[in-house]
């Protein structure tokens, strides 16, 4: 068969390279190379080795924005989880209407960041309105209201990877432990919470990687306002590019460190599924 | 399992569904209100003077051109879905089923890309593919098609690994070309996944800003429905919530309706997206 098939590349697997290497293969390799010149448009560059890269780490706008993205990814993982974990033990209790329950937590998760951040926008400053103030007077507005979005973005998704995991957990195994005389908070620590833990990965890698590249929640909500205070590394690196002329080059070269740190997130989280994947 | 908590958990949920609407609800109450009120008394029902009837959503489509660009999201979105299911299902077949070194190397040139942020190559992209003048709804097709195609091949292929191969042998060995093969036999089996994957690119495509909004831009008449919103607010001057009060409503209740019609599937593909991606 595969003598048939491999005469047919230009059929089976041209187009969808043509389109990759447009969208992605040539413009990486690109981005790689001009991370080291400095240029406005594509075609003058020149090399300037690893000026851009300096540039980047003495720039306080990117390491503000680093540091104020590590806190998103902190507070909105911890809260993110805790709360759809909960919300799964609760909608694992064989109670009735439970399919409607997920239906309108997961809601939220269709739409998009834009929209999202507008609805938030207006009711964060529909309450601030009472006090006097707007999101844009301080940064901590933006912070708590990015982790608002969040929740409500993905509580409701996780907590379907969290129920999926739960369903799995052998009914046996919790019987046997009522019948030992288990607590209800040792039957979800000692035997849900170790038997999960694939789904746990799951949901902490997908919440991180989210919540580390987030930019249109950031960008409808506060725009990075008041200042550069509450932009994350997302909306920095593309205000770098298209907001100040002649700073493409470092803009590239944020825009890789970038995705080494992506990357490395992605590659740590193989490493971990599969030592797990060994040790079962 | 004991009945004694539940009365309690269900005054929990109940308080948390209404959570969880609430900001819904919010955007729809006030989008029925003069848009100087919304920012005035954003928590008052409205009725009375507050009450704009619908001159907010006559304002804000006319401002907006919000149809037109429901338009193009939409033709985006379907034809992107639809190029993405049909070339990287094939390719998937070819790179699975033709061994060599080439084909592992497409493998892990797709499976590469996902863990690279959009941010790395958006602005080379977006200066390549003015100069291809895919700057156009026709040329986006191509872009998603070229960014969907990593975990869509991802996807397919590993689908592809579990299944025997002896049907397809038997289909070419009576003489199906491969493309018939493909159409025929292959096509069919792999229909659960193909749902998945549409599920995961519609949603993507439907939502996405930054894509088009650099590719395409605002000068245009090919805004999509979060570029059209991003544009109506985003630029300086007098912002009018009335008409974004009513565009959210407007961007939403398309999504919800779709949801609540699939979502069965919805929650299966995204799971299955989450658990394999």
């Amino acid at each position: 068969m595969e003598k048939y098939l491999k005469k047919q590349f230009a059929i089976f697997a041209l187009p969808t390279l043509i389109a990759f290497s447009v969208a992605f293969g040539i413009p990486f390799i690109m981005g790689l190379y001009l991370s080291f010149c400095e240029f406005t448009t594509v075609s003058n560059a020149t090399f300037v080795g690893l000026e851009n890269y300096m540039k980047v780490f003495s720039e306080a706008n990117f390491i503000q924005a680093f540091w104020f993205t590590v806190k998103v990814v902190i507070v909105s993982v911890i809260t993110v989880n805790i709360f759809a974990f909960l919300l799964a033990l609760l909608l694992t209790q064989k109670l009735k209407g439970t399919n409607l329950f997920r239906t309108v937590f997961f809601m939220p998760n269709l739409i998009g960041g834009i929209i999202l951040g507008y609805i938030w926008q207006s009711i964060i400053n529909g309450i601030l309105v009472n006090f006097e103030v707007t999101m844009l007077m301080d940064s901590s507005y933006g912070f708590w209201g990015l982790i608002m979005v969040v929740n409500w973005q993905y509580i409701g998704y996780i907590m379907i990877i969290y129920i999926a995991g739960l369903q799995n957990v052998s009914s046996s195994v919790l019987e046997a432990a009522d019948i030992d005389g288990a607590t209800g908070a040792q039957k979800v620590f000692l035997i849900k919470v170790p038997l999960i833990m694939t789904s746990i990965t799951i949901a902490l890698f997908l919440t991180i990687a989210n919540s580390f590249k987030m930019f249109d929640q950031n960008l409808a909500l506060t725009n990075g306002g008041p200042g550069n205070s509450t932009s994350m590394l997302a909306l920095d690196i593309y205000n770098t590019f298209y907001g100040t002329i002649g700073f493409e080059g470092v803009g590239q070269a944020k825009a890789t460190i970038f995705f080494i740190v992506v990357a490395a997130i992605a590659v740590f989280q193989v490493f971990l599924t599969r030592r797990k994947e060994v040790e079962n | 399992m004991t009945k004694k908590y539940n009365g309690a958990y269900y005054t929990i949920l109940i308080l948390l569904v209404i959570l969880f609407i609430f900001p819904i609800l919010f955007v729809l109450m006030n989008s029925f209100k003069g848009k100087f009120y919304i920012s005035d008394v954003p928590f008052a029902w409205p009725s009375g003077d507050y009450y704009a009837g619908f001159s907010n959503y006559t304002g804000g489509i006319e401002k907006a051109n919000f149809f037109t660009a429901f338009g193009w999201s939409l033709f985006i979105t379907v034809f992107s879905v639809g190029a993405i299911i049909l070339f990287t299902s094939m390719t998937s077949w070819y790179i699975t089923r033709v061994k060599n070194k080439l084909t592992s190397f497409l493998y892990y040139m797709f499976v590469f890309s996902m863990i690279v942020p959009f941010q790395m190559v958006m602005f080379t992209m977006s200066k390549l593919a003015d100069t291809l003048y895919l700057n156009n709804p026709i040329g986006m097709i191509v872009l998603y098609l070229g960014f969907g195609s990593g975990l869509s091949v991802f996807m397919f292929s590993g689908f592809l690994k579990s299944i025997p191969l002896e049907i397809e042998e038997a289909a070419l060995i009576d003489g199906c070309t491969p493309l018939v093969a493909f159409f025929r036999i292959v096509l069919p089996i792999l229909k659960p996944t193909t749902i998945t994957i549409a599920i995961l690119n519609a949603m993507w495509i439907w939502n996405d800003y930054l894509l088009p909004y650099l590719v395409i831009g605002v000068s245009t008449g090919y805004k999509t429905v979060p570029v059209a919103v991003q544009f109506l607010m985003g630029s300086y001057g007098a912002k009018d919530y009335g008409a974004l009060m009513a565009l959210l409503v407007l961007s939403v209740t398309p999504i919800i309706i779709f949801y609540l019609f699939c979502q069965k599937y919805i929650i299966a593909g995204v799971v299955a997206g989450a658990v394999k991606g």
